[in-house]
């Protein structure tokens, strides 16, 4: 029998990892991508325990939802992806510089 | 006996998102996720979320994680990864993580949490797909129309971005041959070019 909190905990971990992804990455806009996934996936599983704790499946339709907006922002990021690298023919995280920040 | 099953399978998830930020190439670390997704879609049969898992596997590794892998076969990602520059910002992300990890984790295990154990009813009778589609239609029939124009926006988007025309067809095009002038498609040569 597991208990409900590490199933959170284990969202928490998942969502703190992609976000030391984020700033661990330096290689190339992809990864930036797929640690977006993965915090996804970290609030879904958080949506899913809480919806068996409460025995409600309203957070199992919140999750159906998440994932069609999460691969709804897959597709059109990977896209705008694809223009960025035909203008510039290169996705190095360090070459977007142009706005100095 | 569920434990035998939860903490194997979270722990894999675990490094494999670990795997995901470290790997060495694109392709790696794209597999690496579906690798993360296929373990999260085991945890989340535990948590009698039938359909979502299935889902998970079928539309979010089966779709979405292919087209990561079509844009790292398209895309000529740089083999050479600066390692230097990563080591400067390992302290920081680790740093980052940690505290909202901590943070997380002193707010999640408060005792109502810890008590409420997931003991999955081993109901056969209850189906939690139709369970889901009584509420779905019903209960969120506009939220449900609602993501379907979302997807459909999505897929004008995308294509409206990409889409260069089709190029190398040798097709007519009346507005460039009205707009033809003498002056560009006739040079006369004098004399002393000939």
């Amino acid at each position: 029998m597991i208990p409900l909190s590490h199933y959170l905990i284990f969202s928490a971990v998942l969502f703190g990892l992609s976000l030391a992804g984020f700033f661990i990455n330096r290689k190339n806009l992809l990864i930036f991508l797929m640690c977006i996934e993965l915090m996804l996936l970290a609030v879904n599983t958080n949506l899913i325990a809480f919806s068996h704790y409460y025995q409600d499946l309203s957070g199992q339709i919140f999750v159906f939802f998440v994932l069609t907006v999460a691969a709804t922002e897959s597709a059109i990021g990977l896209a705008i992806l694809v223009v960025l690298f035909r203008q510039r023919r290169t996705i190095d995280v360090r070459s977007l510089d142009a706005l100095k920040g | 006996m569920l434990a035998t099953v939860f903490y194997p399978f979270a722990i894999l998830a675990t490094l494999a998102a670990v795997m995901v930020v470290f790997a060495k190439n694109s392709v790696r670390a794209v597999l690496w996720l579906v690798l993360c997704f296929f373990a999260t879609a085991v945890l989340w049969l535990l948590l009698e979320a039938e359909f979502l898992a299935i889902t998970l596997v079928l539309v979010y590794v089966g779709a979405v994680m292919v087209l990561f892998l079509f844009v790292v076969m398209m895309l000529d990602v740089e083999r050479a990864a600066v390692q230097a520059k990563f080591i400067t910002y390992l302290p920081v992300g680790l740093l980052v993580a940690g505290s909202v990890i901590a943070g997380l984790i002193w707010a999640l295990s408060s005792k109502s949490f810890s008590e409420y154990t997931i003991v999955p009813s081993m109901d056969m009778t209850v189906n939690n797909i139709k369970l889901l589609g009584e509420l779905l239609y019903t209960k969120y029939l506009f939220e449900f129309e609602v993501a379907g124009i979302l997807l459909l926006v999505a897929i004008v988007s995308a294509i409206s971005l990409t889409f260069r025309g089709s190029q190398g067809s040798k097709k007519q095009q009346l507005s460039r041959q009205v707009s033809a002038t003498k002056a560009s498609r006739l040079k006369v040569l004098g004399d002393d070019e000939l």
